[in-house]
């Protein structure tokens, strides 16, 4: 295995609280050290002047497609968007077909991850049987598959006596339940968010109050269960009030919400881009200052993709028939670059928090931060490289982004995987030696 | 009319999409046109040698009828296309449909759809120009420019007009347009519905918004009473066809209190009881039936702009 000196980059480490310019020795998949004026003959030099050294994202909540939909996407596919994005674990969500909510299945997918990811690859099971909300999961059955959380993602556990039971069950296993928060009765046939929008537009709107209901259900559930819950894609100020709330009242609560929440407004749905639609949909320019204030002040955990692919004739429909979600993994950090840092909503470090170290932390993973000895999971980043966000440029095998065209900043040069270089200088490397290592 | 203007759209997508100089140019051509329809020989060439599909994915016979003979009367080719419309489609999707008309070598699809947007998905995809025949709640554009030309003819102007909307504002594709459209042309407009029916925001598209008809009609000069679309889901939002009636339907008694000269517009087709009593239905307020007439050359109009942009007459 290759050992690597990072030169002169900007180290940032939430995690350890470092934010400064120093040298990084990567050796045997570890982090060996990290220092001032490093030397050695015989390490592959990187130089990372002008360029952050952060550990590497992870993200909270990607859709890899894999089994069922890999016309959508696959796990390699989906893991080479991740590495593009500076991703080096990703939890991919259990809405496959079928459903990741049983032991074998689960074997199954982690016998391909095995086979094909190019980063780590973490999986969420599902809290009841089909995602059907009626029947709880085994969850210690999967649990002894490796799996880090649970989720009916895509789909709201609508029953409040089955979403207690689960997070008493989950508390049990330690599992986090990463909870979708939309009472389909309020939401109905919605398909953008309601308002003078979807008013003008035509469309069935999504009242806000589809989210936050259930998410002060959920919070009352949790406080009463006395477990932890993770709510998925927080969109709305209400929800962040509510949850800024419960925080403050001692319920164990951690939060992510998605680029596109805090980078697009309803308005940009005008169109009838089909690529603006997501669930849930995109609010007011109120809910934007909302969630960027919520991100500032520590009520929003995480910034989580939700990468969601859908094929361009999956999403070359009529807008009341294309599927909810955009692909989010390769645009995620140029988003916070371009919208939080630039515009003072977070510092880089703050943006590394919400995007590595606390992910890790929620998940009760030891990653997300830069120590000695540490498995070497860790993204060069050149902060000031502007560039366009091309179609051509995708790994995703879906090109559902509504933010094709825009004009981003920050780019990811280099990514370590266990002290792999996986991404060199944008190039990602293929070694197949390397895949299966993780 | 300023002559300056020209038409330089491919579309009609929507009123909301264009001037009010745009919706004066189409007005204005509609009166050539309309003298068109009067004569014994009621044809022009003005699109000889071009072709007009309609391509409907809802059932229509009044809209399809006014488009294909506004088309006929213009010389253009036209063929109809009724296209089965569920939720779940396993065939052709939209685009595919329409880049396989547009292969036939033809001009103008004008597109009707039960889901809102769909032209300007349509339009997006193909070369050919789209002309909204109607979608979902969203617009009907040549719905409210027929409107606006016969309260035109009637009144002799929009500047300063007090026109009312009556009925179910939410799921109405021709109050948006209509409220586009007149908001653009100076005119003071009402929408007036039990609140179930006005749909969130509406205030900001211009619009005055009340739940009492006595007073959408006290001032009104015009007001225009939409169907009650008894099979769509407004059903369980008042509580009978009887008692809407009651509290909201155009009778002769509600009418005494309104200018003597008040117009009565109405898209059609009526029901007569449910929001429209016949008395004044077919009573000399009425112009349910000019709507008609003045509907072709409204869409002859429509026709002739989009087929021929960069033109002005």
């Amino acid at each position: 295995m290759k050992e690597y000196l990072i030169k002169n980059g900007r180290v940032i480490d939430p995690a350890n609280r470092i934010d400064d310019v120093a040298d990084v020795v990567i050796s045997e998949g570890k982090i060996e050290k990290i220092g001032k004026d490093l030397n050695g003959r015989s390490l592959q030099i990187i130089d990372a002047k002008g360029k952050f050294v952060v550990p590497g994202l992870i993200d909270l909540h990607t859709h890899l497609r894999e089994p069922g939909r890999e016309d959508e996407e696959t796990v390699l596919s989906g893991t080479r968007a991740a590495i593009r994005g500076g991703f080096t674990t990703v939890v991919c969500m259990p809405n496959t077909e079928p459903a990741l909510d049983n032991p074998k299945t689960i074997k199954q997918v982690k016998t391909i991850i095995k086979k094909d990811a190019l980063c780590n690859v973490l999986i969420a099971g599902t809290i009841t049987d089909g995602r059907a909300g009626k029947k709880l999961s085994k969850f210690e059955a999967m649990k002894g598959e490796g799996i880090v959380a649970i989720s009916d993602d895509g789909s709201p556990v609508e029953d409040g006596h089955i979403m207690f039971s689960a997070l008493k069950e989950a508390k049990k296993e330690s599992l986090l339940v990463i909870d979708h928060c939309e009472d389909l009765k309020l939401s109905t046939r919605g398909v953008i968010n309601k308002g003078f929008i979807s008013t003008k537009m035509g469309l069935h709107g999504m009242p806000k109050e589809a989210e936050y209901e259930r998410v002060r259900r959920d919070l009352g559930l949790a406080k009463k269960a006395s477990s932890r819950i993770h709510i998925a894609h927080v969109s709305c100020k209400e929800s962040v009030e509510l949850i800024r709330k419960a925080k403050a009242n001692g319920v164990k609560v951690t939060c992510e919400t998605a680029p596109h929440y805090f980078a697009l407004t309803e308005e940009c749905c005008v169109t009838y881009d089909t690529n603006t639609k997501m669930n849930p949909p995109l609010r007011t320019t109120g809910d934007v200052n909302a969630i960027k204030e919520a991100l500032s002040d520590g009520t929003i955990d995480a910034i989580a993709t939700d990468h969601a692919p859908h094929t361009d004739s999956e999403k070359g429909v009529e807008f009341d028939f294309a599927p909810f979600g955009v692909i989010g993994l390769e645009t995620a950090l140029s988003l916070a670059a371009v919208e939080l840092v630039e515009r003072g909503a977070l510092s880089w470090p703050d943006a590394i928090l919400k995007m590595s170290t606390n992910p890790a932390r929620i998940l009760g993973l030891d990653k997300g931060g830069l120590k000695t000895g540490g498995q070497a999971d860790i993204v060069i980043i050149d902060p000031n490289k502007e560039y366009v966000y091309e179609e051509e440029s995708i790994e995703s095998k879906c090109k559902n982004s509504p933010f094709i065209g825009w004009r981003l900043k920050a780019k990811v040069t280099h990514v370590f995987v266990a002290g792999e270089l996986v991404m060199n200088d944008e190039v990602i490397i293929y070694a197949a030696e390397m895949i299966g290592r993780l | 009319m300023n002559n300056k203007v020209i038409w330089t759209k491919k579309d009609l997508l929507g009123l909301e999409y264009l001037s009010r100089e745009e919706i004066e140019l189409i007005l204005y051509t509609a009166e050539s046109f309309k003298e068109v329809t009067t004569r014994q020989i009621k044809k022009v060439p003005a699109l000889r040698g071009k072709t007009v599909v309609n391509l409907f994915y809802e059932p229509s016979t009044r809209t399809r009828t006014s488009f294909e003979l506004a088309a006929k009367r213009l010389s253009a080719d036209v063929i109809n296309m009724q296209v089965e419309s569920s939720s779940v489609r396993k065939g052709e999707t939209l685009i595919d449909t329409g880049r396989n008309i547009e292969a036939l070598k033809i001009d103008i699809i004008v597109v009707r759809h039960d889901c809102s947007g769909a032209p300007n998905i349509l339009a997006r995809a193909v070369k050919s120009s789209v002309v909204n025949a109607g979608d979902g709640w969203h617009e009907h554009p040549t719905q409210a420019l027929l409107d606006i030309f016969t309260l035109k003819s009637k009144i002799g102007r929009t500047e300063g007009l007090n026109v009312s909307i009556i009925g179910d504002i939410a799921h109405s594709r021709v109050a948006r347009s209509n409220i586009w459209g007149l908001t653009k042309l100076g005119a003071k407009v009402t929408v007036c519905a039990p609140d179930t029916l006005i749909p969130d925001g509406i205030e900001k598209m211009g619009v005055k918004v009340t739940t009492d008809l006595d007073e959408a009609l006290e001032e009104a000069d015009a007001i225009n009473v939409l169907r009650m679309q008894l099979e769509r889901d407004s059903r369980n939002a008042f509580p009978s066809r009887l008692e809407y009636f009651k509290r909201y339907g155009i009778t002769k008694e509600r009418l005494k209190k309104c200018k003597k000269e008040i117009v009565v517009m109405h898209p059609g087709p009526i029901n007569r009881g449910v929001e429209i009593s016949s008395e004044i239905a077919d009573g000399p307020n009425s112009v349910i039936l000019e709507q008609v007439t003045n509907g072709i050359a409204v869409r002859m109009a429509v026709l002739y702009l989009v087929a021929n942009p960069k033109s002005a007459l």
